[in-house]
C-alpha cells in the first residue's frame, strides 16, 4: 500500500521490543517509522535492519499492547529528528523529545538528525578552560574544564545527584550567566531523582537556562536508547548555533546501556561480556564523543555522565567502556560515603585526564600541578600505613608513617568534606592543598619544585 | 569488469548486494546513491557482503554498488608527512571544507595536494638501466624529510627515459618513463600500494639499535629496538596515550606514523595542536614535520577502523623504504580487534574466544610481523626500519582476555601499565615485575659503544634491587618494617629512590618530558653507587637512621627535574657529595 509516496506495511512478527514488518519495498536502514495501531494509537520507532522485502523495526514505546492483525507500519522516509530553537530553553520534554510540560510544542528554528554526525578532529578545539566548580575535590585535584566528558561513577544510593546538582548549580554562577545552559537526561530514573534535580536547578535560578529530557523509571525501556540522542541534540544546537557553554548531566547511563542489552538480545545476537553487545563500545561513544569545542564556534558542550557501577564493581563492561571513552572519571568510594563524608570521591581512582592543560599559570596558579600531584602521593601513602597500621597497630609505625596517617586524616576532614551549598574559590582550594602536605616535613614533598616549597609551606 | 550490482539488504556497517560476481575480494566498491567507500570482505554465488567505511544511516535496497576494480589503497608520494588522515586516507582538512565541523559522507579528496609543487633532482640519467626500489631523484617534503622518489616495487624496471631536469614540479607530472621490452611506463612523483600488501624488501636484520625514547623506565628498562614490536596493555587511566605520546614525541626516529584507532577525538587534537610546537630535541625543528596522523575515533565509522592499521602501517614501510626509521604508534589495536568482532558478527561467522573471530590470532600476527629493521629493495643500499607499538585496552584491566594474549605471542617489549601504580600517581605506571623486553641483550652493546660499557650490568643491579623488595614488600605487609634487618630495610629505601628518582618520569614536566641517554645512564649509576655504599657503610658501622639521613637524597630524588640534559656536571658533583655525606657517616662511626 502506497500513500503519497509513504508506505504502509503490515507486521509479520512482534518479538520483545522488536517488530518485523513485511513486504517492505522502499524503507531505508535507520529510517524513522510511525506504528498505528487499528484504535489509531502511534508509536515511533526506526530501523535497524532492512533487505529481502523485510524491515526489522525497533519501536522506542515498547510493543505491549501491539497486536499483528491490524496494525501498520508508515516509513516516514527520513531520519528520526529533534525540532530546536531557542524556545526550548526552559522547557521540560519527555524522553523521546515531546513536551511533557502541557505547553505546545517549541517552534522550530530547524530539524537536526539525533544521531549526529561525528565531529572532525582536525575541526576540533582542545579543551582547555578551566571550570570553577567551587567543589575542593574537583577543582584541584580532578579539574573539569570546558568541552570534556567527566562522568560520575556511583554505586545504588550514594550522594552521586548531591554532587552533580551542586556542580550544575555552582559552575553555572562563574563567568558570563547568560551563555551559560544545562541540559538535563533522565534515563530511567525515579521521579524523586529527577524532581529533586529540576528542584534544585529551580531554586538557584538556572531553571529558565535549562532544558529537561525525562525517561523516568516507569516509562518504556526502548525510548531511553533515543533520551541521550535528543538531548545531545539540543545540547550541540544550544552550543554550536547558539554559542552558549552547556552543560550535559546524563543519569544513568546504566539503564541505557540495559536498554541496548535488551535489543541485542531480542535481534539474538552473539553477546559480548555480561551479555551486553560487542558494539557497546562503539555504541556508547557516539553519545559521548558528542562532547567538546569547535574551531571558530564560541559554544561548548560538557558533559557530566552518571552511572551507577553494578555492585560497585568498576570493571563491569558498564563502567569499564565508558572510561576507555570519556577523559577520566570520579569516582565515589563505599567506605567514605559509609563513613559520612561529601562528596565521598575516591580521589585515588579519579582522574581528569584533560585537567593538565587547564590549570597553571595564567589560569588557576602555577603550583596547581605539583601540589595536586603531591597531594595524590601523599594520600596514597597514607591508605597504605592505615593498612599497615592495621596489622601491626599505631606502635609499630615509624614517625614518619604517623604523619601520613595525620595527613589522610586532614585531606579527608578538611579537603575533601565540603557542605552542598559550600563554593569554594580554586585560591581557598590550593591552600587547603598546601596545609595537608604541610603535616610532612619537607624532605618528603618531591613531588613539588623547591621554589613552590619556600612560597607555600605552611609552617606550624 | 566493474561489477555493478544492487543492494538487497542493509545491517548498520554491513552491507550486501546482488549482481557482483564480476567483484574480487577485498575490491574496493562504491555503494549507494551517495557514493560511499566500501570494501568487498566476502562473495557467495553473485552476492558481495560488504563493509562499508562510512555511515550507512538512510541507505536503501535498491541502490547501486558498483566495483572500482582495485584493492584499498594509499598514495604514497610527497606531501603525507603533517597530514591527518581517516582510516582510509582521506584528509580530515579537506573533508572539513566540503562539510564544515563534523564528518560528512561520500565526499572524494585525494590524499595530498596534487597541484602542489616540488623541487625535484634526479639522481639517474637517460639511458640508465633502473629497477623496483631504486631511487630516481629527491624532493624535500619538510625540514625535516628528505623524500626519495623511488620505482614502484611491483614495476617491471628498464631502461629510464624523459627523466625531467632539475626543477619544481607536481605530483602529475612525468618525471620520466621506463623501456622494457618494447614497453613503455610512465612514472610520477607518486604511486599506489595494497594496504592489506607487506611493502617487499631486499633483506631483513635482526634489531640490535635502540629506539631512544627519552622515556626512562623504557630505555633504561624494558628497552625496544628499531624495527622491533612492544605493546603496551592497560586498563583505563593506567597512561596508555600519554605514554604513546610520548614516544610519539621524542622517538629517535626520522618518521612517525600515528594512528588513533578507535579512539578520543581529543586526542588527535591534542596531537595536532601541540605537535607543530613542540620541537625535536636532535634537529630542532617542529615534531608535526616528521609525523602523519590517522585517525578513526571511536564514534567514526567501525569498518574504517580496521583500514586505519593498514593504511596507516603502509604509509610507514614506504618511509622505511627511503632508508629512514619510522616509528608506528597504534591506539588502540583492542578497538581495531572489535571491529573485526562486528564485522565478523554481522558475517555470522562462528565466534572463538569472547565473541572474537577465530583469526583475531592471525590478523595480529600479520600486522606485527610487518615490523623490522631491512635493506631496502633497488640501489642505492638504503636501510630502515619499521618499529611497531600496539596499545591494548584490555576489558576490565584483565591482561588474560584474547587481544591481549594473542598479542603478547606476536611481540618481544611489554610494557605492563599497573592501575595501582596508577592510582598512586606513579607514572608511568609500568610495572616492572610485569613487564620485559627481548631486546636487552641485542642492543647493550650499542650501550657499550655509546654511553658505558657497564651499562647492562647496572641495569640489572638495580633491577635486581626491584625485585628483591618486591619480596621483601610481603613480609612488611604482614609484621611490618620493623621486622627487617638493616641491610633489608636499605634495600626497602634504595628501592624507593629508584622508583623516584628515575621510574617515574612528569611527561608535563618540561625538563622531567625528555631524558638523553646520558643523563638516564648517570641517575643509574648515582643510584647504584647510593646502594653500593650504603651495603658497604652499615658493614663498616654506619647506623641506618645516618644514612636516611643524608641530605643528598632529596637532590639525588628531584635531579630528575632539576637536572637539564646539558647541565650533566651538576649530577657529577651530586656523585661527590653522596662520596663525601657517606664518608662522614662512616668517619662519624670510627671516631667514637
Amino acid at each position: 500500500m502506497t500513500e503519497g509516496g509513504v508506505q504502509y506495511s503490515k507486521i509479520a512478527e512482534i518479538k520483545g521490543p522488536l517488530v518485523i514488518v513485511d513486504d517492505v519495498e522502499n524503507a531505508a536502514f535507520d529510517e524513522l517509522v510511525e506504528i498505528e495501531t487499528r484504535e489509531g494509537e502511534r508509536r515511533l520507532g526506526k530501523v535497524l535492519e532492512v533487505g529481502n522485502g523485510k524491515a526489522i523495526v525497533q519501536v522506542f514505546e515498547g510493543t505491549t499492547g501491539l497486536s499483528i492483525s491490524g496494525t501498520n507500519a508508515k516509513f516516514v522516509g527520513k531520519v528520526m529528528e529533534m525540532p530546536v530553537s531557542k524556545e526550548v530553553l526552559g522547557r521540560v520534554f519527555d524522553g523521546l523529545g515531546r513536551p511533557k510540560d502541557g505547553l505546545p510544542d517549541p517552534i522550530a528554528d530547524k530539524f537536526i538528525d539525533i544521531n549526529g554526525e561525528p565531529m572532525n578532529p582536525e575541526q576540533r578545539e582542545y579543551p582547555k578552560d578551566f571550570i570553577q566548580t567551587g567543589v575542593s575535590v574537583i577543582d584541584g585535584m580532578i579539574t573539569l574544564v570546558r568541552g570534556q566528558k567527566l562522568p560520575i561513577f556511583s554505586g545504588s544510593g550514594m550522594s552521586h545527584n548531591l554532587l552533580a546538582a551542586q556542580i550544575a548549580r555552582q559552575a553555572s554562577v562563574v563567568g558570563t550567566q547568560d551563555d551559560f545552559a544545562v541540559v538535563f537526561a533522565a534515563i530511567g530514573v525515579q521521579y524523586s531523582e529527577a524532581e529533586y534535580f529540576r528542584r534544585s536547578l529551580e531554586e538557584s535560578g538556572a531553571l529558565k537556562r535549562s532544558v529537561l529530557f525525562l525517561n523516568l523509571a516507569d516509562d518504556p525501556a526502548i525510548e531511553r536508547i533515543i533520551t541521550p540522542r535528543v538531548a545531545l541534540t539540543v545540547a550541540e544546537y544550544l552550543a554550536f548555533d547558539l554559542g552558549m557553554h552547556v552543560l550535559v548531566i546524563l543519569t544513568d547511563m546504566t539503564n541505557y546501556a540495559e536498554a541496548l542489552r535488551e535489543i541485542s538480545a531480542a535481534r539474538e545476537e552473539v553477546p559480548g561480556r555480561k551479555g551486553y553487545p560487542g558494539y557497546l563500545y562503539t555504541d556508547l561513544s557516539t553519545i559521548y564523543e558528542r562532547a567538546g569545542k569547535l574551531n571558530g564556534k564560541k559554544g561548548s558542550v560538557t558533559q557530566v555522565p552518571i552511572l551507577s557501577m553494578p555492585s560497585d564493581d568498576i570493571t563491569h563492561p558498564i563502567p569499564d567502556l565508558t572510561g576507555y571513552i570519556t577523559e577520566g572519571q570520579i569516582v565515589l568510594g563505599r567506605d567514605l560515603f559509609r563513613q559520612g563524608v561529601y562528596p565521598p570521591v575516591n580521589i585515588l581512582m579519579s582522574l581528569s585526564r584533560l585537567m593538565k592543560d587547564g590549570i597553571g599559570e595564567g589560569s588557576t596558579r602555577a603550583d596547581h600541578g605539583e601540589i595536586s600531584n603531591q597531594n595524590y602521593d601523599a594520600y596514597s601513602r597514607a591508605q597504605e600505613v592505615r593498612a599497615l597500621a592495621g596489622i601491626v597497630g599505631k606502635a609499630g609505625l615509624t614517625e614518619i608513617d604517623l604523619k601520613y596517617m595525620d595527613v589522610g586524616d586532614v585531606f579527608e576532614k578538611e579537603f575533601l568534606s565540603q557542605a552542598t551549598d559550600e563554593n569554594r574559590t580554586i585560591d581557598e582550594t590550593l591552600s587547603i592543598l598546601w596545609k595537608v602536605v604541610s603535616k610532612l616535613p619537607k624532605n618528603e614533598l618531591t613531588k613539588v619544585k623547591d621554589k613552590f616549597v619556600e612560597q607555600y609551606y605552611q609552617e606550624k | 569488469m566493474a561489477a555493478q550490482g544492487r543492494i538487497v539488504w542493509v545491517s548498520g556497517p554491513a552491507v550486501k548486494a546482488d549482481g557482483m560476481s564480476a567483484a574480487k575480494m577485498y575490491e574496493t566498491v562504491v555503494v549507494g546513491n551517495s557514493k560511499l567507500v566500501g570494501e568487498v570482505i566476502r562473495l557467495t554465488g553473485d552476492v558481495a557482503f560488504i563493509q562499508v567505511y562510512e555511515s550507512t544511516s538512510g541507505l536503501k535496497p535498491g541502490e547501486p554498488v558498483v566495483g572500482t576494480g582495485n584493492p584499498l589503497s594509499v598514495l604514497l608520494g610527497p606531501g603525507i608527512i603533517g597530514q591527518l588522515y581517516d582510516g582510509i586516507q582521506r584528509p580530515l582538512r579537506e573533508l572539513s571544507k566540503a562539510s564544515g565541523s563534523f564528518i560528512g559522507r561520500g565526499i572524494t579528496t585525494t590524499p595530498v595536494d596534487m597541484t602542489k609543487k616540488y623541487h625535484f633532482v634526479p639522481t639517474v640519467k637517460n639511458g640508465d638501466v633502473v629497477h623496483p626500489g631504486n631511487v630516481i631523484g629527491t624532493v624535500q617534503e619538510t625540514d625535516l624529510i628528505e623524500h626519495s622518489i623511488m620505482v614502484p616495487p611491483d614495476h617491471p624496471g628498464g631502461v629510464v627515459s624523459n627523466i625531467v631536469s632539475e626543477g619544481d614540479y607536481d605530483l602529475e607530472t612525468e618525471i620520466a618513463k621506463t623501456e622494457k621490452d618494447g614497453k613503455s611506463i610512465t612514472l610520477k612523483m607518486y604511486h599506489k600500494w595494497p594496504v592489506r600488501k607487506p611493502r617487499p624488501y631486499k633483506d631483513r636484520y635482526d634489531p640490535t639499535v635502540p629506539l631512544l625514547t627519552g622515556q626512562r623506565v623504557i630505555d633504561t628498562f624494558f628497552p625496544i629496538a628499531k624495527g622491533g614490536t612492544g605493546s603496551i596493555p592497560g586498563a583505563f587511566g593506567t597512561g596508555k596515550t600519554v605514554t604513546l605520546h610520548q614516544i610519539a614525541k621524542w622517538a629517535d626516529s626520522q618518521v612517525v606514523v600515528y594512528i588513533g584507532c578507535g579512539e578520543r577525538g581529543n586526542e588527535m587534537t591534542e596531537v595536532l595542536v601541540e605537535f607543530p610546537h613542540l620541537k625535536d630535541p636532535r634537529s630542532g625543528k617542529p615534531l608535526m614535520d616528521r609525523t602523519v596522523l590517522v585517525a578513526n575515533t571511536s564514534n567514526m565509522p567501525v569498518a574504517a577502523r580496521e583500514a586505519s592499521i593498514y593504511t596507516g602501517v603502509t604509509i610507514a614501510e614506504y618511509y622505511r623504504d627511503m632508508g629512514k626509521d619510522v616509528v608506528l604508534v597504534a591506539d588502540s589495536t583492542s578497538r581495531w580487534a572489535e571491529a573485526l568482532r562486528e564485522m565478523s558478527g554481522r558475517l555470522e561467522e562462528m565466534p572463538a574466544e569472547e565473541g572474537y573471530p577465530s583469526y583475531l590470532a592471525s590478523r595480529l600476527a600479520e600486522f606485527y610481523e610487518r615490523a623490522g629493521r631491512v635493506r631496502a629493495m633497488g640501489s642505492p643500499d638504503r636501510d630502515g626500519s619499521v618499529t611497531l607499538v600496539g596499545a591494548v585496552s584490555p576489558s576490565g584491566g584483565d591482561f588474560t582476555e584474547p587481544v591481549t594474549t594473542h598479542t603478547m605471542r606476536f611481540i618481544k617489549t611489554f610494557w605492563a601499565l599497573d592501575a595501582k601504580l596508577a592510582y598512586s600517581r606513579h607514572y608511568p605506571s609500568i610495572n616492572w615485575m610485569n613487564s620485559y623486553s627481548g631486546y636487552l641483550a641485542d642492543i647493550s652493546k650499542w650501550w657499550g659503544e655509546n654511553i658505558n660499557g657497564d651499562w647492562l650490568s647496572l641495569r640489572s643491579e638495580a633491577y635486581g634491587v626491584l625485585q628483591r623488595e618486591d619480596t621483601l614488600k610481603e613480609i612488611v605487609r604482614l609484621l611490618g618494617p620493623e621486622a627487617l634487618p638493616d641491610e633489608e630495610k636499605l634495600i626497602l629505601e634504595v628501592a624507593r629512590m629508584i622508583k623516584i628518582g628515575l621510574l617515574q618520569q612528569n611527561s608535563f614536566d618540561d625538563v622531567d618530558t625528555y631524558c638523553s641517554p646520558e643523563k638516564q645512564y648517570k641517575l643509574l649509576k648515582l643510584l647504584v653507587d647510593f646502594y653500593r655504599k650504603g651495603q658497604q657503610a652499615l658493614k663498616e658501622g654506619a647506623e641506618l637512621s645516618d644514612i636516611r639521613a643524608m641530605g643528598v637524597i632529596g637532590s639525588m630524588l628531584k635531579a630528575r627535574m632539576e637536572v637539564k640534559d646539558d647541565e650533566m656536571a651538576k649530577l657529577e658533583q651530586l656523585d661527590k657529595d653522596m662520596q663525601e655525606q657517606f664518608k662522614a657517616i662512616t668517619g662519624v662511626k670510627v671516631s667514637n
